[in-house]
């Protein structure tokens, strides 16, 4: 059991669904993925895909109702914490699991201080002095590379730049030294230039504080600088899974494959983009048998009938299209 | 249309654009302040070709577009629409011009009337653009739908039925109603999801070939612009700091504000997640007044003299203007309109 040390979380066949009066939203449908220790993992999708509701049920926050978790297990250093009540939840939240959101300004609180919101995250965690949970906040923020910690405290979340309050959410996040972040879109509202000092601040705490990092994207650009490992939703499930370099240079699903392709460069000005048909299913109203067979130019007859096996190329590369699968080299020859 | 300018196949010319907006405080709405939003922006504009526009966020881009719409008046400099001066017209002047500018905005959703059909929304411009008949006015409607991609049975559906990637179709019809020689794209895919984004881009493309249509294409997502753009504007706070051939932005910039950005591009070959950190922590805002370059704050290689005077345009190659002196490598050259 070697290799299960090093699995820091592993969701195992999760199932997440919306009922609403006449319809069930099967948002997460039977996912599973591990994240090792010191690894970053990238769920990389489109809108509507369950990426984020994917992330919100780690960390127990999916409204129950109309939510349910319809079946699986997520297993945190090999507990269940579907078992979890809300207060033994609460203790995992924040100190063990962390979590950076999209828009920094809507998950601040307005009318609190920096210092007071950072220091909250403590004093619920821990019970240290107050001048000692002062320090400790003026060192994350230093840490997270804003200028004059001591002052910035005192401040509201308004009268940061977008940067700088995306700066105090990871140092929020940071606050009880977790061992798993996730980061749900925390690039997506920033300009280029700020987005690629988040990632490279991300990257150098990582690594100093031998955290995972669990990462929620839409953008496969962001995806090729920091994943170690991608897993590629559609329509809540996951199409195709595998180390960076595989996703990126030997893509084995037709949704993966597409994506790539669709990719606007400047290597490929006039050139056609290829495009994919059609558009994204609704949640409610997914169609029967792979869920990307009706946009797929690789559909066949079965595709339309049979859910899809999951397909093992080695080395943890895995894609859930057999039709691609029977069709490899190896096979043909 | 009247071709007056001195260049035929040229489309749009800005030259010296300048706008800075008050800043109001107190109960008698004093003047304390100017967001200086546009400072110096001059470029050209090529028939049936694209200029891209790139920028962070605050730099001004949206306020050139707006400019040249003419929902905003300039304070200074010329807007010569097909050689036409359009800063000096009144608004009784401008309206048989403003059905040959043409407007596709970032939220589709947004931009589109909930309470009207997508066949009325379009029809207010096929009415504009001269179809009096009601029997000709349905053809058009249904061929405008057919060019963007859409059903005709969609023209009797409101926006909310459709998709993002859709309403952003009936934006781009909408704003072909009125046939216009000139489309401002302001972000018009980056709402928009990775496969749709394609589809989009596409119908872009493909509406130019068949129209002859020239595209101002704001953006920041450089990825895009290297794609579809001929020509390439990059602005900070309010001035143009490079002009180029899009190949020849990309191949060789020359302007550190350019390399910044291109550097912080994921995905590209100049990417990497350990490039050092420029000077200051983002974008700066357009309040404070500096004197000399408005990148110096932020520059790498900036000197003494890049904080003391202004810095015009200085020729580096063909067709590519840097408003940078540490990177010229002959004399000042003024811009255009010379």
């Amino acid at each position: 059991m070697n290799t299960n040390k090093n699995i820091l979380l592993s969701v195992q066949d999760l199932k997440v669904y919306f009922q609403s009066e006449d319809e069930i939203a099967r948002a997460v449908d039977g996912i599973s993925f591990d994240v090792r220790r010191e690894e970053t993992v990238c769920l990389v999708g489109e809108s509507g895909c369950g990426k984020t509701v994917a992330a919100l049920s780690i960390m127990g926050l999916v409204p129950i109702p109309p939510g349910e978790i319809a079946g699986g297990r997520i297993l945190f250093r090999d507990i269940n914490l579907l078992d979890f009540g809300d207060d033994e939840m609460q203790k995992i939240r924040g100190n063990q699991i962390a979590m950076i959101f999209q828009e920094p300004l809507t998950s601040l609180n307005p009318v609190f201080t920096i210092g007071d919101q950072i220091g909250e995250a403590i004093n619920i965690h821990e019970n240290i002095p107050e001048d000692e949970v002062i320090r400790r906040c003026q060192q994350l923020l230093k840490d997270v590379g804003i200028d004059s910690p001591a002052e910035r405290l005192s401040d509201y979340p308004h009268q940061l730049s977008g940067g700088q309050r995306q700066r105090v959410m990871i140092a929020m996040a940071l606050a009880c030294d977790p061992d798993l972040i996730i980061a749900d879109e925390p690039t997506t509202a920033l300009d280029v230039t700020v987005q690629a000092q988040i990632l490279r601040l991300m990257n150098t705490i990582q690594k100093r504080r031998s955290m995972s990092v669990l990462y929620i994207t839409h953008d496969l650009g962001v995806v090729s600088k920091v994943a170690d490992r991608v897993c590629v939703m559609y329509a809540g499930i996951i199409a195709e899974q595998g180390k960076r370099e595989h996703i990126f240079s030997e893509p084995k699903h037709p949704y993966t494959q597409a994506l790539l392709a669709s990719l606007p460069s400047r290597e490929k000005r006039g050139q056609r983009l290829y495009s994919i048909p059609g558009t994204v299913p609704h949640p409610a109203y997914k169609p029967r048998g792979c869920p990307f067979h009706p946009r797929c130019p690789h559909a066949i007859q079965t595709c339309c009938e049979q859910y899809p096996a999951m397909c093992e190329y080695g080395n943890g590369h895995q894609a859930r299209c057999p039709v691609i699968f029977e069709d490899r080299p190896e096979k043909r020859a | 249309m009247n071709e007056t300018g001195s260049h035929n196949s040229t489309i749009l010319q800005i030259d010296r654009l300048k706008k800075y907006f008050p800043i109001r405080r107190g109960f008698f709405q004093r003047i304390t302040g100017w967001v200086r939003a546009v400072e110096d922006v001059s470029f050209t504009i090529e028939k049936g070709k694209t200029l891209g526009l790139v920028g962070e966020s605050g730099c001004g881009k949206t306020t050139v577009a707006k400019l040249i719409l003419k929902l905003l008046d300039a304070d200074t400099g010329k807007i010569l629409f097909n050689g036409l001066d359009i800063t000096k017209l009144d608004e009784k002047e401008m309206k048989p011009l403003r059905k040959e500018i043409q407007i596709i905005f970032q939220d589709p959703y947004g931009s589109l009337n909930p309470r009207m059909t997508v066949g009325q929304s379009i029809a207010e411009g096929i009415k504009i653009a001269g179809f009096h008949k009601s029997s000709e006015q349905q053809q058009r409607l249904e061929n405008l739908l057919k060019m963007v991609g859409m059903s005709p049975a969609s023209s009797d559906r409101f926006p909310h039925e459709f998709s993002g990637g859709q309403r952003q179709r009936i934006g781009i019809a909408r704003a072909l109603s009125v046939e216009p020689a000139l489309i401002i794209c302001d972000e018009p895919v980056s709402a928009l999801d990775v496969s749709i984004q394609a589809q989009i881009i596409n119908l872009l493309k493909d509406l130019q070939q068949q129209l002859g249509l020239s595209y101002l294409f704001i953006s920041h997502d450089l990825n895009v612009v290297g794609y579809i753009c001929d020509m390439v504007a990059v602005m900070y706070r309010g001035h143009i700091m490079e002009y180029a051939p899009a190949d020849q932005l990309f191949d060789h910039p020359i302007h550190p504000y350019t390399r910044l950005l291109l550097s912080a591009v994921p995905d590209s070959e100049h990417s990497t997640i350990s490039e050092p950190d420029s000077k200051g922590n983002g974008p700066a805002n357009t309040l404070t007044p500096h004197a000399g370059c408005s990148f110096q704050p932020r520059c790498p290689i900036s000197e003494d003299r890049c904080k003391q005077s202004d810095i015009n345009f200085v020729n580096a190659g063909e067709n590519h203007l840097v408003r940078c002196w540490k990177t010229a490598k002959d004399g000042s050259h003024h811009f255009f309109l010379d």
